[in-house]
């Protein structure tokens, strides 16, 4: 086994074995970083799946009789209230379980469409493998807003397409918008560690025995890039939450009806709080935006980290 | 090498077409330019909207729809915006040059600034310094432009003159209202906040990147001869270190300026600042084709000219790929 | 004997890793006479590399140092970072394994030997490149001022070797090491080299430590021996000695696993290397050692004379076997 002190490398040194997996972990755990931010994900998300429970009115609910708007925090309200006198940490809990589940959904069909993609053009090459790079490259190229904005438009004023996803503003709408642009990072990333593996002995003798292009793709190539798509997953996750806060922000975002909100949503309120100077309505949504994703960032990196084979025998 | 810029620049021209087309197809289908012409001027005469349609190559079919604006396009026989039928071409022109202003500062700025965190952070791996700019490039992107940019608008535009009852930092526009003439300082002034907020992404990106690849430089095979020829150690960083880790630092850097545009867009609708990202913002929810397609043809033509700058400069540094 | 240009004593090596402290060399002396190519052959994990990095001072932070290294009676080890500048280079140069790697990938060829020579000599840019396309045509490149000009890619191996070798001679060091250069390298290039060093011995009387995990390299140019085992010299001596009439089992069962005429089947030594994070105390071939007895184990064993060599093998005298059949 090989040990890489940096950049110096001592050769045959017995060492009890580890599977992959618990290296990694071990490794991932040694971050301390990522420990903490899935702490705070983890009492994130659970407040939000434990809503109602975790919430203190309604979503649409006044918080008292009028007058009730642009209530500072107190304990009537604990992050303050909205111009329409609704409760802020409420509507943020019920936001942010909207937002994640777009984050969440856009993020697993990115990556199985991105997965699929990927593995096929790193693995079959050929013209294939060049028009999607050329087109991806390009996608990813563009500032990502003025691409959502167009794209949004053109799918949005495509009849049919509007009939199986919904329409513009709807939830299933802006889902499959943010996956149109999520699988594109995905495919790349796997792409690239397909084309690493490809040379790589084990392939060749699983070639060499007969397999299948498809049988070699689904049980050797997938698996072994678990690694990758776990840390793609996680950045396709905070992309997803992120580009829907930047279409709500403008304006362009998912209107769920009967006064439900998101997190972008009340993030775009923040906007008019900066005039008025009620602060909190600024503040609060901003806060747990930024903390949403420094802690899956976090994650994302460690995760990188912890499966990054450079600690393996490579040499 | 000239040969490999020119090969290389010989793609561009039929990329951008291409794309330009695509664009068109999908503002036509989008943003229903017939409609919005109709909303924005009511009472319009059958022949003006003849012609508004002849100029943008709103023709029957997409194709010849295209080329005909096309070739409106490049014989400068542009049509005027659908919002008061004012000319394109001089407000987009001031545009574009406070734009180009704002993204050249906040590029070299942020540029210089995080490379240079990030060889930093790259020699002591793990020391205090290294974690600290990890935390700060990540907190950094984690960030939004627009969230720090309505921050730092609170900051100074409503507290620090409450506090400090003066402005130190204008939140919005180019030169404060009525301004005439060229000024410097008040320019300064009022592009410090928009360009640090675009600064912010670009070094948060630019320190990680450096970082990271200076790492796997520094741990390559040459770093040990380098060091085995008795060469000092500031040499042996810049010239065989740094050196070799700009390369793909350069390659990250075409696709970034894809989100510094994005960034430059937010932020200048936030401050108010008069650039091409405003005039985008407003001329797509207004439906203002006219004003929309040359906005487009610029973002267009800036991505592909950065893609084609960063793989020549690519070559440049690395001469393991002029085998082209 | 004439005075050692390198002299090494009590070298030891310890890094500091996640799994603990890894022991890689266990006081090691090392004597290079001038002009004498001296083979430094071992397994991986045997410490000759490690112990001619930390005569270097290539080594990274986390290795403890600790012994005498003296170089024409300058000692190294613990001298300030200028100090040792002035030595790298200059008299102690070394060649690395794979030279692919050893060369910086943007820089031309011609340019890092230049950068070689102009850290130690007050040379202009222009002699300094004249005396880069000399030192390539000593090392057999052809057409020396045109190859000057190319990238590292764009040699084969063994010529990228010779580039290595050219800029490490450039400065005509008193001693170079030579960290396994063949070993990345195709066999018949691989005598190419070893006669491009032998002629830079014979030419500028260069002292040559060649480090190598294989004996024919060995047989072929080295005029002495050093045998490493577990991060210690096991046995030492002239090469046709160690050959003729090894002392130490771990040397004999290195020459008997070579294929040589006559063998029907391979015998190879049984066993494995030990793990350096805990060392076996005593002699650290023990525990492989068909001839191995208790006293073997109990205390670490020095070189001591045997006949013309010098063996860490406390039953040398016992075991001798006579010339090597």
């Amino acid at each position: 086994m090989q040990f890489l002190i940096r950049g110096f490398v001592l050769t045959n040194t017995v060492i009890p074995a580890m599977s992959p997996r618990q290296m990694a972990w071990r490794r991932f755990a040694g971050h301390k970083a990522a420990l903490v931010c899935s702490a705070i994900l983890g009492l994130l998300v659970l407040a939000v799946v434990l809503s109602p429970l975790t919430t203190r009115y309604g979503v649409n609910e006044s918080v008292k009789a009028p007058p009730n708007s642009y209530l500072p925090p107190s304990k009537l309200a604990w992050l303050g209230t909205d111009d329409i006198g609704r409760d802020l940490y409420s509507r943020l809990i019920y936001g942010t379980r909207v937002s994640l589940l777009i984050g969440l959904f856009s993020a697993f069909i990115s990556v199985f469409v991105g997965c699929v993609v990927g593995a096929v053009a790193g693995f079959r090459g050929g013209r294939f493998d060049d028009v999607i790079m050329r087109v991806t490259d390009l996608f990813l190229a563009f500032p990502f807003l003025v691409a959502l904005l167009v794209v949004r438009n053109m799918f949005g004023s495509i009849g049919w397409l509007t009939f199986i996803v919904g329409e513009v503003s709807s939830l299933r709408f802006i889902i499959f918008l943010l996956s149109f642009f999520g699988w594109m990072g995905v495919a790349r990333i796997v792409r690239g560690q397909v084309l690493a593996l490809k040379e790589r002995e084990f392939i060749e003798a699983a070639r060499a025995s007969g397999a299948s292009r498809s049988y070699i793709i689904k049980r050797h190539l997938i698996p072994n890039s678990i690694g990758p798509i776990m840390v793609a997953l996680t950045f396709s996750v905070v992309g997803a939450i992120s580009g829907e806060a930047t279409l709500s922000f403008f304006g362009y975002g998912p209107q769920p009806g009967a006064g439900a909100t998101s997190l972008g949503l009340l993030v775009g309120q923040a906007k008019g709080a900066v005039q008025t100077g009620f602060w909190w309505i600024a503040l609060f949504p901003c806060l747990v935006l930024v903390i949403i994703s420094l802690c899956i960032n976090f994650i994302g990196d460690a995760l990188r980290d912890a499966t990054d084979p450079r600690m393996d025998a490579g040499k | 090498m000239f040969r490999f810029a020119l090969r290389r620049s010989a793609w561009a021209i039929p990329t951008l077409l291409l794309v330009t087309f695509l664009v068109y197809i999908a503002l036509r289908m989008g943003t229903d330019p017939l409609a919005s012409y109709m909303r924005s001027n009511p009472r319009a005469t059958r022949s003006k909207i003849a012609q508004y349609k002849e100029l943008n190559g709103l023709g029957s079919n997409y194709v010849t729809g295209y080329f005909s604006w096309l070739q409106n396009f490049v014989t400068f026989n542009w049509p005027n915006s659908i919002k008061g039928s004012r000319e394109v071409w001089p407000e987009l022109k001031d545009a574009i040059a406070n734009s180009a202003r704002l993204g050249i500062a906040a590029t070299t700025v942020g540029v210089s600034i995080g490379l240079t965190i990030g060889i930093f952070a790259a020699l002591r791996p793990g020391g205090k310094r290294d974690v600290a700019v990890n935390t700060a490039a990540f907190v950094g992107i984690s960030i939004p432009p627009y969230i720090s940019a309505i921050l730092l608008q609170l900051l100074f535009a409503v507290y620090w003159s409450k506090w400090f009852g003066n402005t130190l930092f204008p939140t919005s526009g180019v030169y404060p209202p009525g301004q005439d003439g060229f000024d410097l300082v008040l320019m300064l002034k009022h592009m410090a906040l928009p360009t640090f907020v675009v600064a912010i992404q670009v070094i948060a990106v630019y320190s990680r990147y450096m970082r990271s690849s200076l790492l796997d430089v520094l741990n390559s095979d040459y770093m040990r001869t380098a060091r085995s020829k008795g060469l000092s150690e500031f040499r042996i960083l810049m010239r065989h270190g740094v050196r070799n880790a700009l390369i793909p630092v350069i390659t990250i850097a075409a696709l970034d300026i894809g989100a510094i545009v994005g960034g430059l867009i937010i932020t200048e609708n936030i401050f108010d600042y008069p650039g091409t990202g405003k005039y985008f913002l407003s001329a797509f929810g207004n439906g203002d084709f006219p004003l929309l397609m040359p906005l487009m043809v610029i973002i267009v033509a800036s991505v592909l000219l950065f893609n084609l700058l960063a793989d020549i400069s690519y070559a440049i540094l690395d001469p393991r790929i002029r085998l082209d | 004997m004439s005075e050692s240009v390198l002299k090494i004593r009590d070298l030891r090596v310890t890094f500091n890793t996640q799994l603990g402290e890894l022991r890689a060399v266990r006081g090691v002396d090392v004597d290079v006479t001038p002009g004498e190519i001296l083979g430094v052959v071992g397994e991986s994990g045997s410490g000759k590399s490690v112990s001619f990095l930390a005569a270097m001072g290539l080594l990274p932070k986390s290795a403890t140092i600790t012994g005498s290294v003296e170089l024409d009676g300058v000692e190294l080890i613990g001298a300030g970072r200028k100090a040792i500048r002035s030595v790298r280079g200059k008299s102690l140069a070394m060649v690395f394994q794979d030279p692919l790697s050893a060369l910086n990938p943007v820089h031309r060829v011609g340019d890092q030997i230049v950068e070689m020579i102009q850290s130690h000599q007050d040379m202009n840019t222009h002699d300094a490149e004249k005396k880069a396309v000399e030192l390539l045509e000593i090392v057999g490149i052809p057409q020396p001022d045109e190859r000057a000009l190319q990238y590292p890619h764009e040699f084969s191996g063994g010529m990228r070797q010779r580039v290595v070798i050219a800029m490490a001679i450039a400065n005509n060091p008193k001693v170079l090491i030579a960290d396994e250069p063949t070993t990345a390298l195709d066999v018949t290039v691989q005598a190419q080299i070893l006669e491009v060093i032998q002629r830079v011995q014979q030419t500028f009387g260069t002292a040559v430590v060649l480090i190598t995990h294989d004996l024919g390299v060995i047989a072929r140019v080295a005029d002495s021996v050093n045998v490493m085992y577990a991060g210690r010299n096991v046995e030492s001596g002239s090469v046709q000695s160690i050959f003729d009439h090894p002392s130490h089992p771990y040397t004999r069962g290195l020459l008997s696993s070579l294929p040589h005429e006559g063998i029907e089947r391979l015998h190879p030594i049984a066993g494995f290397p030990p793990n350096m994070l805990a060392p076996p105390s005593g002699c650290g071939f023990a525990p492989r050692c068909q001839h191995a007895i208790e006293a073997c184990s109990a205390e670490l064993p020095s070189l001591s004379s045997f006949e013309d060599l010098l063996t860490s093998c406390i039953r040398a005298d016992e075991l001798r076997v006579g010339r090597r059949s």
